[in-house]
């Protein structure tokens, strides 16, 4: 297992010290003397809001290629780079999910299986030829699904397609497959659903070992009712069993999947009423203060208060004051005055809510973030975010709704992992258009991070990939996951042929690059789809799906804004499995690595000054190099030193929490 | 078409005997075989090649209905530029502005993509020019009166109804006749996929159902808007 490199330089590393340090150690047990201070070496943090970013941004201009395009790479390290096999060769790659030492990998053309026990070398073990857009794949004990959405796609697997509209050969749903051998998987089952499946989402109910539970999003057009009985696209005013306006919910028995059908098929948009916008976000509401101060003419409009351009108010002068020349004091003041009434009248003014909404909302969801740990779901639907609770699995229910006007397409969710924080991308132009040009605003197919309190959100700030691209390049925000590393919220995140960034939203008022990875156009002179479609970290990999080029792996460099330590807390976390729409709850082993972590985020955001860090980091070292006993008692000393100077610091805590656990685990 | 069908079903076969014949000669089970996969692997430019003849037989895999709808959908989308062109001078809402400014970057995007989905499949290619409230489209055998004809299209009167409209009233008419446009739209996709033989082609599948995606998403919208600004002028 060569994923666990590091680990295990970090064994041979402390196998060397325990035998350097035995000397020592017998020193220090025959001696009551203080121990010496083993040598340590304090890694360089900077902080967040201090990152140098290289300028010019070096992802601009970059020459295109399909396998030779330039690259740009920053605080990455590129482990492998793997073409797709022949068959699969130009055809879309989708998206990914983990199991073991595996990665499967979906294509519209079926699924590939890489072992990438040696993520520098991955190893093709499968390919299953079995055509269907999009191949959204999740894995959960010995069973595997894989989404169908398109027209194209047949219950036989066939790669010939379906060319009558009405057919009984067509798959358009959810495939599920035996992998208890994954490198022979076993076509076992299929549910169709009225909409096919865009994505899905895989839902293991903490209390239920014996069934998971599939939520189907579908978002292309409904089938006719001649091809799946009971399908309608009828408005549900209409027809109480039309297909849109809900999701499914498949319910699988594991030791039985051919017995999977939809349970139910819950309208969790129903009664949405006109969508509650956001209010400004913290930025701009300090830009208008700004202006206010500086004397600008500021208006309520639509419930937001919005800065008066110049323009206009030379021309309201005149027009509405008949203000000839240089304004004075006094025509400012009574233009000051009239402006809300100047407003109303132009504009029709006022913005109370209406209380007599049509069926409004969406008709779907594009995807769901099942987050089981906290009993919550983030559904992405069209027009909207919802918070969903998933505690009864079969019947989710929406406790919150809330909606962005610069929010084109609810694309999908990632909670932060204490689940107080939720980011939305929005998916503007669905994938295949340029969405990330210079004139592109920065707000409009981004992602919004909101918090969380009492089952509400509230909308803190925008992240969009700052790096301009051509308008050959599809680009938007796409599929990304958490890097567990410990006390921050670090996601790294696809943007198609933007390529991946890697950005830190523990601040959720402040997201900020701090990696990223890039490669010019597929084609010079023309749109070809391509860029990374998902890329997630699995235990210490970051695997990204490149539609057109393959599957590339890095791993995280360490640098003032991540530190070795960061890193190496993050790679104690182990997952068995990963499907990235089921989001897993962290859980951080006591280890040195996660004490080390958190030092350096507390010398980094100055929240302990620099004689106790030291004192840390020497603390640290010493326990490290010395016998288990003695080990103890340093920790020990250490935690209680930590819990004095804590206060009310929340990092600080976690930091005398993980040094006492570290030393009752000796 | 007749002769072009047949050329279409020569190509499908020639696509899937090709996916055939590249999967059988893939056969690697084994896990210690990494370095002679990599040996086995052909080069990076013969790949290349592979990539870019697949993603041009790949082209050849449409039907006349796709050919239609693309053609149409250019100027139906047209139609979106000239109505969103004129949210701004005619005192629309900030809200309707951006709504207008999102379509019209939308709308653009989506006609070069359905330009290029033309050109690739050698078809002919609507040009469009707009000049004020009217319309040309040039170059794809289309006249005047066809794309006139669409599902959800504006009378020329409707568009002049809505250039002579300002503020409040411009936003209730421009989001009125909008949400027509765009159930024009959606009827077009329904037509495209219940043709037999049609949205096969992964281009043309994803591009009509990002439309009818994002465009159901934009009617939502706007019925709340425009359900806002009728609830209010009762008052």
């Amino acid at each position: 297992m060569k994923l666990n490199k590091l680990t295990k330089t970090g064994v041979f590393k402390s196998v060397w010290i325990f035998l350097f340090s035995a000397a020592l150690m017998t020193y220090a047990c025959s001696s009551t003397e203080p121990m010496m201070d083993v040598d340590y070496t304090s890694p360089t943090v900077n902080s967040l809001s201090n990152v140098d970013s290289p300028t010019p941004d070096p992802r601009v201009g970059l020459g295109a290629g399909l396998f030779d395009a330039e690259e740009a790479i920053w605080n990455l390290n590129k482990l492998s780079s793997t073409p797709p096999p022949e068959a699969f060769l130009g055809v879309t790659n989708s998206d990914l999910a983990f199991k073991g030492k595996y990665a499967i990998q979906g294509n519209y053309n079926g699924v590939l299986v890489w072992d990438i026990s040696d993520p520098a070398n991955p190893v093709l073990v499968k390919d299953y030829l079995c055509p269907a857009s999009q191949s959204d794949v999740s894995v959960y004990g010995d069973l595997m699904f894989v989404s169908g959405e398109g027209l194209s796609g047949r219950l036989d697997c066939g790669t010939e397609g379906v060319q009558q509209a009405v057919s009984d050969e067509r798959l358009r749903g959810i495939r599920i497959f035996d992998i208890s051998n994954i490198e022979e998987p076993e076509y076992v089952a299929n549910v169709q659903t009225c909409r096919g499946s865009h994505t899905h989402s895989v839902l293991k109910d903490p209390n239920d070992d014996e069934n998971v539970y599939v939520y189907v999003s579908g978002s292309a057009s409904v089938r006719p009712e001649e091809e799946l009985p009971g399908c309608s696209d009828m408005s549900p005013d209409d027809d109480p069993n039309s297909a849109l306006f809900r999701i499914e919910v498949i319910k699988v028995p594991l030791s039985n999947p051919e017995m999977s059908k939809i349970v139910s098929s819950p309208r969790i948009f129903e009664d949405l009423k006109a969508p509650p916008t956001h209010g400004m976000s913290p930025a701009d509401a300090i830009e208008i203060e700004k202006a206010r101060k500086a004397g600008a003419f500021i208006i309520e409009f639509n419930g937001q208060e919005t800065v008066v351009p110049d323009r206009f108010v030379t021309q309201l002068m005149s027009n509405a004051l008949g203000v000839q020349g240089e304004p004075t004091a006094a025509d400012s003041a009574a233009l000051r005055e009239q402006l809300p009434a100047i407003v109303a009248r132009m504009f029709g003014g006022g913005d109370g809510d209406s209380e007599e909404d049509d069926r409004g909302g969406p008709t779907q969801c594009h995807d769901i973030t099942l987050y089981p740990e906290i009993g919550l779901a983030g559904g992405a639907c069209e027009g909207y975010g919802l918070l969903l609770d998933i505690s009864d699995p079969a019947n989710p229910t929406r406790i919150d709704a809330v909606a962005d006007s610069n929010f084109s397409y609810w694309h999908s969710a990632t909670f932060s992992n204490d689940g107080k924080k939720v980011l939305f991308t929005d998916e503007w132009g669905g994938g295949g258009q340029p969405k990330c040009r210079e004139a592109d605003p920065m707000e409009w197919g981004a992602n919004a991070i909101f918090t969380i309190e009492n089952g509400k959100m509230e909308f803190q700030e925008y992240y969009k990939l700052p790096a301009p691209q051509t308008s050959q390049e599809n680009c938007v925000a796409h599929n990304g996951s958490m890097i567990p590393v410990p006390g921050r919220e670090i996601m790294v995140q696809s943007w198609y042929q933007g390529g991946i960034s890697v950005f830190d939203w523990t601040d959720p008022n402040n997201p900020i690059e701090i990696a990223f990875q890039d490669y010019g156009p597929i084609a010079a002179d023309r749109m070809a789809n391509g860029g990374s479609w998902s890329v997630y970290w699995y235990n210490g990999a970051i695997v990204s799906s490149e539609i057109a080029r393959g599957l590339d792996i890095f791993e995280l460099e360490a640098t003032p804004y991540i530190t070795q330590n960061e890193i190496d807390a993050a790679n104690t976390v182990k997952l068995e499995y990963l499907n990235a729409q089921g989001q897993p709850k962290f859980v951080w082993p006591k280890t040195f690595a996660l004490s080390k972590a958190y030092v350096d985020q507390l010398e980094r955001n100055k929240e302990l000054d620099n004689t106790a860090v030291k004192m840390a980091r020497q603390s640290l070292a010493n326990a490290e190099a010395a016998n288990p006993k003695v080990r103890k008692k340093i920790l020990t000393e250490l935690a209680d030193k930590m819990d004095g100077m804590a206060s009310d610091n929340e990092k600080v805590k976690m930091l005398a929490e993980s040094v006492r656990g570290l030393a009752s685990n000796q | 078409m007749p002769s072009a069908k047949k050329t279409l079903l020569i190509n499908a076969l020639l696509v899937s005997t090709l996916i055939f014949s590249a999967c059988s000669s893939s056969k690697n089970t084994s896990s210690e075989n990494a370095s002679e996969q990599r040996n086995n692997r052909p080069s990076n430019a013969e790949l290349e090649e592979i990539y870019w003849a697949r993603i041009d037989s790949s082209k050849m895999n449409f039907t006349e209905a796709d050919v239609k709808f693309m053609t149409g959908m250019i100027g139906h989308h047209a139609q979106a530029l000239i109505m969103s062109r004129l949210a701004p001078e005619n005192g629309a809402s900030s809200q309707v502005q951006t709504l207008a400014a999102r379509i019209i970057n939308a709308q653009k995007d989506e006609i070069a993509s359905m330009q290029t989905w033309l050109r690739d499949r050698d078809q002919p290619v609507p040009e469009v020019h707009i000049e004020g409230l009217n319309l040309m489209i040039h170059g794809a055998g289309m006249d005047h009166s066809n794309h006139m004809n669409m599902a959800g299209m504006l009378s020329q009167e409707q568009l002049v109804e809505l250039s002579e409209a300002k503020g409040k009233e411009f936003d209730r008419l421009f989001l009125t006749y909008m949400i027509q446009h765009h159930q024009g739209a959606v009827t077009m996709v329904k037509t495209l996929i219940s043709t037999d033989g049609a949205a096969q082609d992964e281009q043309a599948f994803r591009l009509s159902t990002d439309i009818n995606v994002d465009q159901i998403t934009e009617i939502e919208r706007m019925k709340l808007m425009l359900n806002k600004i009728e609830s209010e002028s009762k008052d």
